[in-house]
């Protein structure tokens, strides 16, 4: 396969054509402006549908079999069970099963448990993914046994894809906790019980067909409606739609690294030192271990001032509910919920409110949440001395992570990585990151054991953290501490053909992930 | 060089769960030396951990066999560490192989200092002691003897060597806790010339140990021997605190082993600690006859913040000057508890001022407002003003305008 290659404004090679179209590479941060028209799916109509309101297949076989699915269709699952999720594998065994070929999966993202797919990738079922790609899946990417190339998109950027139709989907197959016969659905009750469904919005407006897959059929309404039946083609009913143990913890684990520890509070004490902690703030949360740290430190300096936030956005946990019932926080706009009281609190508490990519993230629409949160607290694999940020491949060039929201959280007022120097002796600051993510113009701090680092053009961060006693640090001077303690690293050579692509949130192409041996 | 019988060896942990170290192999044989490297970092370290395999293996003269190295990590003093052990253990001998020194290896030690908390870390946990410097501890102990099972002994001592070479420690006071009798004399040959500020001497009943171990010291070390804190983990030991903490001048504190000394006494430690209160009031008594700090033991729940909390202002308030942590978590909580109130030290700053104020004027009497202050009163307000330093609670340069 041979590949035209062109400099994008970041000065990285990028393939001018992805999976058979033609690709925008990145024109810099603000630089490129949409044209044209959303994408659609047909016009229905009533007249194809029970006026009962009972869209039920016996199984998901007679469910493919009536929306049409065919060789060469995408096909679109989501990620809000995780690591639980059956449906995903479920849908392509069926495929299989029928003897469809080519198909092209579309997940919000995979996990673990997704690795039952590359029996399906090797016998031509899947002929490529665009989505997350990591564990095994990543390592047949990174290999270069995929038929196509991968697509790494961010949660905005994939509503973006669909709804700007680089991605027309044929069939999406969304995993239900709750629906009814007519298609309305939620993730806020049953055994796979999850909060919300916001990652599979988009599909169910812009997918040509949908098809929604429960293992809690209740009688028509269901209420609330996360996903609109009117948006819906046929409904199955199955055993379980997965593993609930693995969709949400029962308590999310504060991590008892002291190295993490001491990072999240450096985080913290930064916020409330540069003044960006003050009386209605607002905040990103997350689930991962540093995060979850910093959110407590937090809300104990939040407590100390007598300062509370106007609202949380990101993943709820056990603590954020905490901080919502306590007073500290007035809203939590929740993009995704980690355990069992995050979901019990979403069901009861009309303050709790769910949110998908396209209120939070959609870089194409009029405004969206992210870039009104003061601080948003995020992980990297690498960050280099120009503060770019790298989150989907490992220094060698594998494919690691997926992007999730982390593109579109550098959006916020002030973007804080949160990250241990090294990890095992490779360095975490880099002089160049493997794979660009971030533009460093967009990542404000970094955060680690050995100091912070505030990007130069924050000249005001640095004036108001200025009187902390803070270990405030160039990020030269972190980079050769790390070199002294690690050993300057040799340059893994990367090969010249590219395995995927990582797309900006404006749909450009912004870097390319290179096969590895 | 003359070598004896060698054999094969290895050193290091081995497994999927081993991170940040090594381990490393020496099988002999007839053919030339041959370096094996597998590593989960050999993609951007591997050349680098070959060139570190190979120093040690010249040094030692290896010229044949195979040396196997199965790395997850290590950083390079780590890795010299490992390989000199595995070719001791061998049969080999050869000089030291030493890493490069952090800038801050050469600090200088100081005999009056602050010593509210010290940091354990075992001397055999690579991974462990990376960041030991970066948690605000006034002294960190890398650990020969208790977490350093026997049969590690010999490897923990070449770690616990160059990690005081190769790690910065920040303002950290440089300790180091060594066996008893002939394995802690083989401690302090092994770090005595590696500027540790301070050896911990644990077990002590007697003058003649304290002496014993200054001058092994000296012999090593000249004029640089480090200081030494003798730890009292024996009825015997209390029993002789003073004679302990006088008898030499190297003595900088005085500390106590709870966990030791109750199990000698047959009475478990309990939350109300009645039955160490003599030895803890002991322990300051002698200290302070000596004119050495008094240091108090640890506490051993990691988890339990207001348990530590009242434990410290428990031994604060018996007079000592600090306690020791096992867990980097301890360290804030003993160093709040450490720091005096407002009141105290709005007080204390007023003791200094009169009393600089009376110095400079040439005054043998010390006045605040109307009232007399005595020399003792002055030397606790000197003390309590830089706890409030140390503590973040009061100005470095808070005499500037006085």
């Amino acid at each position: 396969m041979t590949t035209k290659l062109e400099k994008n404004a970041a000065g990285r090679l990028v393939p001018s054509e992805v999976n058979g179209c033609e690709a925008v590479p990145f024109q810099g941060v603000g630089g490129h402006q949409p044209d044209g028209r959303r994408a659609a799916p047909t016009i229905a109509s009533c007249l194809d549908y029970p006026v009962d309101g009972d869209k039920r297949a016996s199984s998901l076989r007679e469910a493919f079999e009536r929306v049409g699915l065919a060789d060469g269709m995408v096909v679109s699952s989501h990620h809000h069970l995780r690591n639980g999720d059956a449906v995903a594998n479920m849908a392509f065994d069926t495929a299989a099963e029928m003897g469809v070929n080519d198909l092209m999966w579309f997940p919000s993202a995979s996990f673990p448990v997704h690795a039952n797919q590359l029996g399906h990738l090797d016998s031509g079922v899947i002929h490529h993914i665009e989505g997350s790609m990591n564990g095994p899946l990543g390592a047949y990417c990174s290999a270069g046994k995929m038929r196509g190339l991968g697509v790494l998109r961010s949660h905005g950027g994939r509503w973006q894809a669909i709804q700007d139709g680089e991605v027309h989907i044929d069939v999406a197959v969304i995993a239900a906790p709750a629906a009814d016969p007519f298609g309305n659905a939620n993730g806020l009750s049953g055994p796979a019980a999850c909060g919300l469904l916001g990652f599979a919005l988009a599909d169910s407006v812009y997918a040509e067909k949908v098809v929604v897959v429960t293992d809690n059929l209740v009688p028509f309404p269901c209420l609330p409606w996360q996903i609109q039946g009117n948006n819906v083609d046929v409904v199955v009913e199955v055993d379980s739609i997965g593993d609930p143990t693995k969709i949400v913890s029962g308590t999310t684990k504060v991590t008892q690294s002291p190295d993490r520890r001491r990072i999240a509070e450096l985080a913290a004490r930064f916020c409330a030192s540069s003044g960006i902690m003050r009386q209605g703030f607002s905040f990103q949360a997350g689930a991962g271990g540093t995060t979850l740290a910093f959110a407590i430190y937090l809300a104990e300096l939040m407590r100390a001032e007598g300062v509370t936030a106007r609202f949380a956005r990101g993943g709820s946990t056990q603590h954020m509910v905490e901080m919502l019932e306590g007073g500290l926080v007035e809203y939590i706009l929740d993009g995704q919920t980690f355990d069992l009281d995050g979901v019990r609190s979403m069901r009861t508490d009309s303050r709790h409110q769910d949110t998908s990519p396209f209120t939070s993230y959609n870089f194409h629409g009029k405004g969206n949440f992210a870039s009104m949160v003061d601080v948003a607290v995020l992980g990297a694999t690498e960050v280099d001395l120009q503060f770019n940020g790298n989150v989907v491949t490992h220094s060698d060039g594998r494919l690691l992570h997926g992007i999730g929201g982390w593109q579109n959280c550098l959006a916020a007022r002030c973007t804080m990585l949160l990250v241990p120097s090294f990890r095992d002796r490779i360095p975490v600051i880099v002089d160049e990151v493997t794979t660009l993510c971030g533009p460093g113009e967009l990542i404000d701090v970094v955060v680690t054991e050995r100091g912070i680092a505030v990007n130069p053009r924050r000249q005001d961060l640095l004036d108001a953290a200025a009187d902390s006693d803070l270990p405030i640090r160039p990020i030269e001077e972190l980079k050769a501490e790390l070199d002294r303690l690690c050993g300057v690293p040799a340059k893994p050579p990367l090969s010249d053909q590219p395995v995927a692509v990582v797309k900006w949130i404006d749909g450009t192409v912004l870097d390319t992930v290179w096969r590895v041996d | 060089m003359t070598q004896g019988e060698i054999s094969e060896s290895s050193a290091g942990p081995k497994g999927d769960s081993v991170r940040s170290d090594l381990h490393v192999a020496f099988q002999p044989g007839e053919e030339a030396l041959d370096i094996g490297v597998t590593s989960k970092v050999d993609y951007l370290y591997g050349e680098a951990i070959e060139a570190a395999a190979r120093r040690v293996a010249e040094a030692f003269g290896v010229t044949s066999g195979q040396l196997t190295v199965t790395d997850a990590g290590a950083l390079e003093w780590v890795i010299l560490a490992r390989c000199e052990t595995c070719l001791r253990r061998a049969g080999f001998d050869g000089a030291e192989v030493l890493p490069e020194p952090a800038p801050g290896a050469d600090a200088p030690r100081r005999r009056e200092r602050l010593r509210r908390s010290r940091l354990y870390i075992p001397g055999n946990q690579p991974k462990l002691m990376v960041s030991g410097g970066l948690y605000g501890a006034d002294g960190i102990i890398l650990d020969l003897e208790d977490s350093v099972p026997l049969a590690e002994k010999d490897a923990a001592r070449i770690l616990v060597r160059n990690a005081l070479i190769a790690l910065d420690w920040g303002g950290a006071e440089r300790m180091v806790r060594i066996n008893q009798d002939a394995s802690g004399e083989e401690d302090l040959a092994a770090i005595a010339a590696h500027n540790p500020h301070t050896v911990l001497l644990p077990k002590i009943e007697g003058v003649a140990h304290v002496q014993r171990a200054a001058a092994v010291l000296a012999d090593h070390a000249g004029e640089d021997a480090a200081f030494l804190m003798p730890i009292l983990e024996s009825p015997a030991g209390i029993h002789h605190a003073f004679e302990i903490a006088a008898a030499d001048q190297s003595v900088v504190a005085l500390t106590l082993g709870l966990e030791d000394l109750s199990a000698e006494l047959g009475a478990p430690r309990t939350e109300d600690a009645w039955e160490s209160f003599l030895a803890r009031q002991t322990t300051v008594y002698a200290a302070r006859a000596a004119a050495v700090q008094p240091i108090a033991s640890v506490y051993p729940a990691i988890d339990d913040e207001v348990g530590l909390t009242g434990y410290v202002r428990r031994e604060r308030d018996l007079g000592f000057d600090g306690v020791g942590c096992i867990h980097p978590r301890q360290i804030s909580v003993v160093h709040r508890e450490m720091t005096p109130s407002a009141d105290d030290v709005e007080r204390a700053v007023r003791v200094v001022h009169a009393a600089r104020e009376a110095e400079a004027r040439g005054l043998g009497v010390v006045a605040v407002g109307s009232k007399l202050v005595d020399p003792p009163v002055v030397k606790q307000a000197i003390r309590t003003v830089s706890l409030a330093v140390a503590g973040g609670v009061l100005a470095e340069d808070w005499d500037s305008e006085g």
